[in-house]
């Protein structure tokens, strides 16, 4: 039996220290001075998140490896098709897109296109119950920076909110504290897109009882506020109520299968937009003439 | 005596690794709100257990993992275990004598501290507040009050207020 009174410890000026330790670092935080430190923490965390999330890894392997042989050979011809009808839409977008190019090089507006991605793969592990922050397994050994835009074969997840060197945090547009800059697709009408904390519903505060907005309307990035890039698709507008008086109330559904997920896409917007008239030759000088009078 | 501390240091980390899994361990959304606070709930036993070798130090360095763990600003977990830890050890004696469920109700008390206390420096990254100008107030308070003690000693002697 241990006497009761012997080794008391005396935490006082411990408590002290430590707090202040605490509010120090929260300070230095806004500044985003510890950067270093936060990834060093975080290398003695990632085999932690790693142990936790291969248990489900694992039972989808498992189950990848022991699906019947019908089941790959529907999934295969599913995809086919699927990539077929992809291409022949490919195919078409780029005449657009070079005639689109051509137009805005007549119009004289800077346009960016031509994004590079990555595949990175979501950590099963959950962090707060309070917000919609998942972790995916590319860091800033990768390449990968904050404010990076994030999304699946729909449209738009999120973006990245922190980098370590292994893993990277990214908050999914349904978090309440995340808002997203969007464009009506059809009349290109701008508006704003904030989170619920709800993973299949965006609200759009932002817009009067009159304004021109319709359920099944596809909301895509406005490119406003630099962070996403224009035109990704975002969200559908599944709701609207109360259009006859001043209180209208707009929802939306996104477009992304956010709980879905496994894999995810980093997108990488080049910075530089590229040469906004890409063959001088193919436009007729009186266009070019009229361009340079402007 | 030796062999006896570092296997204590070991059990107590791996118990608290434990605990970091459980944390973040990947329930299903609705089960995932229920999902308590498991490093501070092993660092409280630890705390009342064993107080000379489990004290803030261990609640500190446990707080920085859990905010990069679980993706908060660096300091928030530290902040709020250390005080949770800190009331544990001083009140271990009272604590390791309550009744269970006396006990139950003190832990309620801490875990509710703790998530005050967490929620409280995840709002002030959201006004984005926290310059060291905000907290002068405090500091000065602290160099005022040798004269405030003074000087209303000397008001309580006078008018004899005992």
């Amino acid at each position: 039996m241990k006497p009761l009174f012997t080794k008391r410890p005396s935490p006082n000026i411990g408590l002290i220290v430590f707090v202040f330790a605490s509010l120090v670092l929260l300070a230095c935080e806004q500044q985003a001075l510890l950067n270093p430190f936060r990834e060093m923490l975080a290398s003695v965390v990632y085999p932690l998140q790693q142990l936790v999330s291969s248990p489900t890894q694992a039972v989808r392997k498992f189950g990848e490896t022991f699906s019947s042989r019908i089941e790959l050979l529907a999934e295969n011809e599913e995809l086919r098709r699927e990539q077929l009808l992809q291409s022949a839409k490919l195919t078409k977008f780029a005449a657009l897109e070079q005639e689109n190019l051509r137009l805005r090089g007549l119009l004289d507006t800077s346009f960016k296109l031509g994004e590079q991605v990555m595949i990175a793969e979501l950590l099963a592990v959950n962090l707060v119950p309070y917000e919609q922050v998942v972790v995916v397994n590319k860091g800033s050994r990768f390449g990968v920076y904050p404010g990076q835009l994030v999304m699946d074969a729909h449209g738009v997840v999120g973006q990245v909110l922190r980098v370590n060197s292994l893993s990277s945090e990214i908050i999914l547009i349904t978090d309440p504290n995340h808002a997203i800059p969007v464009q009506v697709n059809r009349n290109g009408l701008r508006t704003i897109a904030q989170g619920t904390g709800q993973v299949d519903r965006l609200s759009l505060p932002f817009l009067s009882s009159n304004a021109d907005i319709q359920a099944g309307d596809l909301l895509v990035t406005s490119g406003l506020g630099g962070v996403f890039p224009q035109g990704y698709p975002v969200a559908t507008v599944v709701a609207v109520s109360g259009t006859d008086n001043a209180f209208a109330k707009f929802a939306a559904a996104p477009v992304a299968k956010l709980d879905l997920n496994r894999e995810l896409l980093l997108v990488w917007n080049k910075p530089d937009p590229i040469p906004r008239v890409p063959d001088l030759g193919s436009i007729p000088k009186e266009s070019a003439g009229s361009h340079a009078a402007k | 005596m030796r062999q006896n501390n570092s296997t204590t240091r070991l059990v107590v980390l791996a118990s608290l690794l434990v605990a970091m899994v459980l944390r973040i361990v990947p329930l299903p959304m609705e089960l995932f709100v229920y999902n308590p606070d498991w490093v501070l709930l092993f660092l409280i036993y630890w705390a009342i257990a064993i107080p000379e070798r489990v004290g803030i130090g261990y609640a500190w360095v446990m707080g920085l993992l859990s905010d990069v763990l679980t993706g908060r600003l660096l300091g928030q977990h530290a902040l709020a275990y250390s005080v949770v830890v800190f009331v544990c050890v001083k009140l271990h004696t009272r604590l390791r004598s309550y009744s269970l469920y006396q006990q139950v109700l003190g832990v309620l008390l801490l875990l509710l501290v703790n998530q005050v206390l967490v929620f409280w420096a995840q709002n002030i990254k959201s006004s984005n507040s926290l310059g060291f100008i905000d907290w002068l107030p405090s500091f000065i308070g602290a160099l005022v009050w040798p004269f405030i003690l003074k000087v209303l000693r000397w008001v309580r002697r006078t008018y004899h207020i005992v």
